[in-house]
């Protein structure tokens, strides 16, 4: 059984468990007869707490996996900086493009546009040709930590999709950037084992 | 109105003096005899007919914006359309005088030397019937731009166009202002509008599916396609060369990008100039003769403006730099007579219009007011529009490089990045 499917399975069993949960009715009102818990009562009780348990963890499970893979779509979009005027990549820059190496790695399907910016500074065609470089500085990244060039879509919008207004230093820097958009292979996002 | 205008040729041959009179200097054939840096006067009679008041504020307006010609207004409009009182006019201080006649379908131009008191050229002009329209505003251009070549010496550059990117769309407007519009739909982004020689095409940039691609407008068909070599990667600044049969545009996919060069209307694949090593290598602009490039590089650091011949031999540093300082020179534009580059250079934090002399490269800082960019020379090789913020948001601005005078070309929505048409006048 695949990785995926038994994954899948234990969704659905813990969908199914904690349905069943929600289904059960209330505990009986206590029997006028006075009697001593039997056997029975008490597997009932056993039964029911092992149920509540498994189905808690399965939920757990299901949590991990569901902020497993948001965290993995997070790293995998995570945006990159750059100085001014350069297009190296930055000690910070490398530490987020290494977290994005084994999600790509067990996910074979996606593929990435890396879109370069720059901040608005400088000529507008020169930026253009800036924002080139910077993101295949991330693409050459990448490559040469295993990840196929077929996989690695690059485009430069220069200056001109700026995600922060104005001319503070702060603007300027959050413009300079790659970012990562997933154009394929985005669903069924797979996460590593723990 | 032929009978009229036989009239006035008339009544102005009589007031032509004799020549003896003539104590001006001699050795001029074309034009008239005026120091370089000084403006001769001119007076522009009133027109009289439909749009004849429009035509006058034209023509006065356009030989102002040239900036060669100190145009006399507020004149005795008892000077008439027909006689041409020689005496007077000198007096005002005029060394010519230019006068019109409307005909249905023709404008009928005469340049008077006043000095010499006689008829220095005279010309007809075809005129759409249309008053006002582009295409009689165009034509109105094109006399006024023959009439300033009468007396100076040098054509005016009223008849052309400039085109420039506002809110995602490629604009045009005339040289006035007048017949501001789009050509290109919304969506794409175009970028760095470029004019083919003779006016009909334009070529900029766009952003495709997979990368940046270089289109070509065809303003009379109204129609554009994208250039074959063009389909992934980045693919930008894009220029027509002197002749108007190829392109030369920035490539570049993941090592720098290059020059390369493309015939315009073939399919033929693109050749590459520049050897960059992995540096930007942008905005080519070619010499008058089409033997060279200027381009922007970053190969040094830095971006600097460097020159090239079209086979790719030769590249060299054409702006100066000292090693180490963080100059930024960018968006050269070659003048049309050859002699300059017009380029953007960082100064004090601020991007300002420079130029620099090819034969002993001295730079001359030309705007200091805001920042501005994207030179562009106009087909007189004396003016040039450029990008601005002085007054606000970015508009275009048209600078006079030799007296420093400057106006406002656009209004309304930011403008950018201009290319200037050459001279569109019927020849």
């Amino acid at each position: 059984m695949s990785r995926r499917s038994r994954i899948g399975s234990l969704l659905i069993l813990a969908g199914a468990v904690a349905a069943a949960c929600a289904k059960t009715p209330p505990a009986p009102a206590p029997s006028p007869v006075r009697a001593g818990p039997t056997v029975d009562s008490s597997r009932i009780r056993d039964s029911l707490a092992n149920a509540k348990r498994m189905a808690d963890s399965l939920a757990a499970e299901r949590d991990r996996l569901a902020s497993g893979v948001a965290a993995a779509r997070s790293a995998l979009v995570a945006k990159i900086f750059f100085d001014y005027d350069k297009s190296d990549i930055t000690d910070q820059g490398k530490a987020i493009l290494d977290a994005k190496v084994p999600i790509l790695n067990i996910n074979p399907g996606i593929r990435i546009r890396v879109e370069g910016n720059t901040d608005r500074r400088g000529s507008d065609e020169y930026n253009l040709a800036l924002g080139q470089r910077r993101a295949a500085s991330a693409k050459r990244y990448l490559t040469e930590h295993g990840i196929d060039a077929s996989r690695l879509d690059i485009i430069s919008y220069g200056a001109e999709r700026p995600v922060a207004e104005g001319d503070a230093e702060d603007a300027y820097s959050q413009n300079r950037r790659d970012e990562f958009v997933i154009v394929a292979g985005g669903d069924n996002l797979k996460v590593a084992a723990q | 109105m032929l009978a009229r205008i036989a009239a006035a040729a008339s009544v102005i041959a009589a007031a032509v003096p004799a020549m003896g009179q003539d104590t001006s200097r001699t050795g001029v054939h074309i034009g008239l005899n005026y120091q370089p840096g000084t403006k001769p006067g001119v007076v522009v009679l009133p027109i009289v007919g439909p749009g004849g008041d429009t035509a006058h504020a034209m023509i006065q307006r356009d030989l102002d914006y040239a900036d060669a010609l100190n145009v006399i207004s507020d004149i005795d409009p008892g000077l008439g359309s027909i006689t041409v009182n020689y005496p007077l006019l000198e007096k005002l201080g005029a060394a010519a005088v230019v006068q019109a006649f409307l005909a249905p379908t023709s404008l009928h131009v005469i340049v008077h030397d006043v000095v010499k008191r006689r008829v220095l050229l005279t010309r007809d002009f075809a005129l759409p019937a249309a008053v006002g329209s582009a295409e009689w505003r165009m034509a109105i251009h094109d006399a006024t731009d023959w009439a300033q070549q009468a007396i100076t010496g040098s054509r005016g550059i009223a008849a052309s166009r400039i085109a420039f990117i506002r809110d995602g769309q490629v604009y045009i407007t005339d040289t006035d202002g007048a017949d501001t519009r789009p050509v290109t739909q919304k969506g794409g982004g175009p970028l760095s509008p470029s004019w083919q020689p003779t006016g009909r095409f334009l070529t900029y940039s766009f952003f495709g599916a997979r990368g940046t691609q270089i289109a070509v407008l065809d303003l009379t068909a109204g129609s554009a396609r994208a250039l074959s070599a063009t389909p992934t990667g980045l693919n930008s600044t894009p220029t027509f060369s002197p002749d108007g049969n190829s392109i030369v545009y920035t490539h570049g996919d993941e090592n720098g990008t290059d020059l390369y060069l493309v015939p315009a209307f073939g399919a033929e694949p693109a050749r590459r100039i520049t050897v960059g090593h992995g540096s930007d290598n942008t905005q080519p602009t070619f010499s008058p003769d089409g033997r060279r490039l200027a381009f922007t590089s970053g190969r040094s650091g830095h971006p600097e403006v460097y020159i090239v011949n079209i086979d790719g031999t030769e590249p060299d540093l054409l702006t100066p730099f000292q090693f180490g300082d963080d100059i930024y020179r960018a968006s050269p534009n070659w003048s049309p007579d050859g002699r300059l580059v017009a380029f953007e250079s960082r100064v004090n934090g601020r991007f300002q219009i420079e130029t620099i002399a090819l034969r002993d490269h001295t730079v001359k800082q030309l705007t200091s007011d805001g920042i501005n960019e994207d030179p562009k020379w106009a087909p007189d090789g004396r003016h040039l529009v450029f990008t601005s913020n002085r007054t606000g948001v970015r508009q275009l601005f048209v600078l006079d490089a030799e007296s420093g005078r400057t106006r406002q070309l656009t209004f309304g929505g930011p403008a950018r990045l201009p290319s200037w048409s050459r001279s569109l006048a019927t020849p």
